[in-house]
Order: structure tokens, then sequence, then C-alpha cells
């Protein structure tokens, strides 16, 4: 099909989305706030590492269709560099404190929940399904971070501070979530992707109700970074997603054709 | 050091249809903390469908089984947590 | 083992004729096998020696996660970083299910925490060493898990209830760690020239700490001795060592591995293999704060529960507020 370059590249930006937070979480495994969060947090983790893998297997199959094999999931993830990437930005930010990384999954979660939701629906059966089961998963995660938005910005006033300051300093990272490029666009007539626009409204509502339990100021709506079709999407990313990668991929890349 | 989070007690229902059991215990803030900690911390492996929580604190439990002096509780709280007695470290063998 | 060398606080073993009558009842009740439970009355000696006994038990749990969660970030495939992961997640669990069994004992886990940071409470020795290449995640499975289970298979049978029921749930989610790690062996081994080497030099690394891990020869100690007719201690440091070494060197004969001692032979005589000297001094030093990484795991411990504290905290303060407008509101 004359789409599938596309379609493969659509899929990989929901696959990388998952295997970068993924990637990030698992800097946190062993040393969270407490026990009990470690542990929580690691499963959030885990989640988004086997939706990753979902949505690399059906990159495979697609890219297969056009570039016979097709890469497995250990070739895209690991040989893959910087510029070949598709997450969004926000995903690849450092974990920063505990606000930040709160700030980061929640402001995530939100719209992930509302975009599997929409891609349940999806023309495509394979990503209809994997977007349900994921879906299930998801519908936690945000549970779990939007009540942490919550207790922090409620908290203490320390935590309120940290809290505030981790939204605004992501807050410009959000707007590339809602930005629809002609990969997107295309798609979307064809029914297979979500329309990520209008799924603006719907998030910044709920993601205001959580604010105001968490008495958490809405930040203003400034420049937002790679809202132009200049973004994680279109593979141009911060400064942080080459390090994690020379991190993530040091063993895979220093062997190559070995099998682990 | 600040205050330490409570300590609770989780009870899990299994898919077998079987009551709720005493699986363990641990820290939370609250009751909805403590549901969802349950839920990462003793059904990781999806033993269970339902979870109830309760605070340790607020369990009372039976004396021991020996009808004898001897074994006769010094309270009724089930998990009678920071009331031991530190030693000093020059104390020793006793 | 994972508790090492606990101190009892005894100064020899209590004959029966020396035991007050509430004492000997209470070591009548532990040689019928009946559990202890936290209500119960126990001596003095028994309950400080358990609380010692879990807490380094569930300490070593904690900082084990830091060498193996070195790795989640490198690991060289999806697959294998999921299964650490979890691996190390499950670690966590374990040392939750500790502290809750130390809890019901009557010492909170937070003061617990706090001995560990002053280095008042140890962990196992074998956590100090660090983790170098991969194959070091495959050797922590294969020997490090290995020789935990052989521990822990029979603590899910000692006298105290609650330190039981954690083991035979920590057992239950054990049984795949060790043998993700040989499968990492497997791969390493059946892989390039490089991947084995890697294997080989992980093994040398690792073999004789795995060995101290069980701590010195103790068929002679006090502590033991107490701890073992209180049945919280089931068997003797050496049986569990010869015990592992005879399970261990065939793993490692057909994974193609030398293990890194001249005098291992099969004794056809004892039925057992022989071994060389364990170097005692390099272990005393490892418990005393001397090994390689006892710094750097301490410090990485302090700094995670101190960046930690204003969460816990605003965690509680969040909690106290919502119940007070509620109360307001009823």
């Amino acid at each position: 099909m004359d789409d599938d370059p596309r379609l493969f590249d659509y899929v990989l930006r929901l696959a990388d989305n998952g295997v970068v937070l993924a990637q990030r979480l698992g800097e946190w495994v062993g040393k969270g706030p407490a026990l009990e969060e470690d542990i929580a947090l690691t499963n959030v983790g885990l989640d988004l590492l086997g939706q990753g893998r979902m949505w690399l297997a059906y990159a495979r199959e697609i890219e297969a269709r056009y570039a016979p094999p097709g890469r497995g999931e250990d070739a895209l993830a690991f040989l893959r560099d910087g510029g070949e990437f598709r997450n969004l930005l926000l995903v690849e930010q450092p974990n920063g404190s505990y606000a930040d990384t709160m700030a980061r999954q929640f402001l995530f979660d939100q719209w992930h929940l509302m975009l599997l939701g929409a891609l349940a629906g999806s023309k495509d059966e394979r990503i209809a399904a994997i977007a349900a089961k994921a879906g299930k998963e998801v519908r936690y995660h945000v549970e779990r971070s939007a009540d942490w938005t919550i207790r922090l910005g409620d908290g203490t006033e320390l935590s309120h501070r940290r809290m505030q300051d981790a939204v605004d300093a992501l807050w410009m990272y959000t707007g590339e979530m809602f930005a629809v490029d002609a990969i997107e666009r295309g798609l979307v007539a064809a029914g297979v992707a979500a329309d990520a626009a209008s799924l603006q409204g719907p998030w910044r509502s709920a993601v205001a109700a959580v604010f105001d339990e968490a008495t958490l100021a809405m930040p203003g709506d400034g420049w937002m970074q790679g809202a132009t079709g200049r973004g994680g999407k279109q593979g141009i990313h911060t400064e942080h997603l080459g390090h994690m990668l020379a991190e993530m991929q040091i063993v895979a890349r220093s062997h190559p054709g070995a099998r682990w | 050091m600040s205050s330490e989070w409570p300590l609770w007690e989780i009870f899990i229902r299994s898919q077998h249809g079987l009551a709720h059991k005493h699986v363990g215990s641990l820290h939370a803030v609250d009751a909805q903390m403590a549901i969802r900690n349950a839920r990462d911390v003793y059904t990781r492996r999806n033993e269970g469908i339902s979870i109830w929580v309760a605070r340790s604190a607020d369990i009372h439990a039976s004396s021991p089984g020996d009808k004898e002096a001897l074994f006769e509780p010094s309270n009724d709280k089930v998990y009678r947590h920071p009331t031991f007695f530190p030693m000093p470290d020059d104390v020793k063998h006793i | 083992m994972y508790a090492q060398m606990v101190d009892t606080g005894v100064a020899k073993v209590r004959d029966v004729a020396e035991m007050t009558q509430e004492e000997r009842a209470f070591q009548d009740r532990i040689d019928a096998d009946v559990k202890v439970e936290p209500k119960d009355w126990m001596p003095d000696a028994y309950r400080r020696t358990l609380i010692r006994q879990i807490q380094q038990h569930a300490h070593s749990e904690i900082v084990g996660m830091l060498p193996e969660g070195n790795w989640i970030t490198r690991a060289p495939s999806l697959q294998r970083k999921a299964t650490l992961m979890a691996k190390v997640q499950d670690e966590g669990g374990h040392g939750l299910y500790l502290y809750c069994a130390a809890e019901t004992l009557g010492v909170s886990r937070d003061a617990m925490v706090a001995d560990l940071h002053a280095g008042k409470v140890k962990y196992s020795s074998i956590f100090n060493y660090p983790t170098l290449t991969w194959a070091d995640i495959g050797t922590i499975g294969w020997l490090v898990d290995g020789a935990a289970i052989m521990n822990q298979i029979p603590l899910c049978r000692c006298s105290f209830g609650p330190y039981a029921r954690a083991m035979i749930r920590v057992c239950k989610e054990e049984s795949f760690h060790q043998r993700q790690g040989y499968d990492i062996m497997l791969a390493l081994c059946r892989g390039t020239p490089e991947q084995k080497v890697m294997a080989q030099d992980a093994l040398n690394r690792w073999w004789w700490p795995s060995l101290m891990m069980f701590g010195p020869p103790d068929a002679a100690s006090v502590h033991s001795a107490q701890s073992a007719r209180w049945k919280i201690k089931l068997l003797s440091n050496d049986e569990l060592r010869q015990r592992f070494v005879d399970q261990t060197v065939p793993q490692a004969d057909y994974l193609g591995l030398k293990v890194p001692d001249d005098r291992l032979a099969w004794s056809a005589e004892r039925g057992h293999y022989d071994f060389g000297e364990i170097d005692w001094q390099e272990f005393h030093e490892v418990i005393k704060g001397n090994g390689p990484c006892n710094r750097e795991r301490m410090q990485t411990r302090i700094k995670a529960w101190e960046d930690g504290a204003w969460v816990r905290e605003a965690a509680l303060a969040h909690a106290e507020k919502h119940a007070a407008r509620e109360r307001q509101a009823a």
C-alpha cells in the first residue's frame, strides 16, 4: 500500500512514546521517594514498555510490506539514531524532581488516554486492538498521576511550588501533542489515525479540573516547542534524547549482530 | 525525620470466588493511596480482583489461642509497632 | 546470606534447666512446630534477634536493587529490559514484605531505615560489589539469587509466622529470578566470543563473593546455635555453602565456564565438591564498609530517602487537609 511508509512513521510515534518514557521511568527504579511508590511507578514503566513493544511489532509488519523483512523491535529500539525517533519532546525530558516526573506523567497520561480512546475506533484493526488494550492500562496511569499532581499541588508549600514550577516548565512541550502534520492528516482522513487537534479542548478541560483541585495555576499558552512541524514527531528532538539513547544503546551497539 | 505514613493491612479476593484474604501490609497516607499501592504491590501477578484495606491500628484481634496465662497478650492490637524499646548501643547482651 | 552473622545477644545457649517457666513453654511450642505470632509471648532476645535478622534481610533486598538497577537503562534488548525492571521491582516488593514482617515485632520501617543509613544495621556483603558489564546481571541472577533461594526455602518453615509467610511469598515470586539470570548466561555463552569472555569475566568476579554470602563457618557459633534452637536459622552456613557449590558447578560446566578455583574437585568419598579457601579477610573488610561499593550504595540510598522526604511530607499534609475538609463537610 502506498500509505505504508506513512503508517509506519505514525506507528513509530506511538511506539517511541512508550519506549522513551519507559526508559526514563527505568531510571527511577530503586530511588523512589517511598518503597510503595517505587514499585508503583515501575509498573507504569513496565506497562509503557510493553505497549511500546506491541507498537514496534506492528511497525515491523508494516515495514515488512514495503521493505522486507522489516526491522525487529530491538533493531528499531537500539539501532536507530535520535533523528529517527518519533516520540514527543515531552516524554524525553529528564526526570528532575518527583514533581517534574509526575507533571510530565500527568500531562502525557491525560493526552495518551484520550488518544488511545480515539484510536480504539481506528479503521486499522491492529491499531484499534492495541489501543484498546493499552487504554485499559493508561486509565490507571492517569488516575495515579492526577492523584499525585493533586497531592503535591495541594500538599505543603514546598511541594506546591515544585509542582507549579514543574508544570510551568513542561507546558511548552504540550502543544506538540495536538499538532497535526501532513502524515497524520492523511491518515486521519483515511480513518486510521486519531485527530489529535480534536483532543485539545477535552484535554485542557481535564487538566484544568485536576489543576483546580491541586490549587495549581494553568500556565499561559505561550510558544509551543515542536508544534509547527519541526518537533519530536518529525525527529527533531531536544538535546536530552541523544544522551538517553547513548546510554540505552551502548551495549547493543558495541556488539553488532550479537544476540542477548 | 517527619512522621511516618500509617500502616495498612491488605486483603485481596482472588478470582476463585474465595473470601478476601490477608496478604500483607504496606504504608500509605490514606485509604485511596493504600488501595492503589496494594494493587501495585500485591497484585503484580494478577493475584486478585478486589482489594480491601484497613488501617492496622484499627484492627482488633482475639487473644492467642493458648489458655495459659503465659500467653496472655499485652494489648489487643495485632500490630503494635513503634512501641519497641530501643537499647543504648553500649549495652550488650541484655 | 542476606542476613549474615546475626547477633542473638546471648552468651550461651540456655539449657532447659536455666529457662524460666515462660521460656520453657515457648521453647516447647517451637519444638512442636507451632508458629510464633506477634502477639504471643516471646523472649526479648528472640524478638530482638528476629528484628535484626529480618531487617538485615529487608535492607539487603532494597540495597540489592541498586547493582542490578544500574543496568536497567542499558539492557541490550527490550525483552531483557522488561524482565530486569520486573525483577528489580520484585526485590523492592520483597523488601517491603520483610519490613512489614519486622514491623509486627514493634519496630517501625522508618526507624529501620534510619538504622541502615546510620550504619547500625548491615545488609548482605554481596551488594557492595560493582556490576561492570551486562554479564554481571546474568551472574547475579544465577549465583546470587540461586544462593538466596537456597537460604530462603528453609526459612519458609521458620518459627515466626509473619517471617515464614513473607518468605513463602518471596520464594513463589523469586522462582523466575534465578532462571532469568541463567538464561542471560546461556545467551552469552552461546553468543559471540566477546560475549563468552564477558560471561567468564563476570563469573570470575562474582564466584568468591557469592560463596561469602553464606557467612563464615558457624558450626561453633553460639548465635547460630541459639538461632537454630529458635528455628529461625535452619541450616548452618557451611551446609548451605556446600549445597550451593554442588548445585552450581555442574551449571557452570553446562555453560562451558570455568569456576575460578584451582582446588575445586569432586570428592567421591564425600559425595560433594571440595573447594578452596575463602578470603575471610576480604569478607570482613566488606562487612566493615570497605568493599568496592559500600559508600556509593549507602550514598544512593540516603540520597533517595532525603530527596523523597518532601514528597512523603506533602502526601501526608495533603491527606490531613483532605480529611479535615471532609470532617468539616460532615
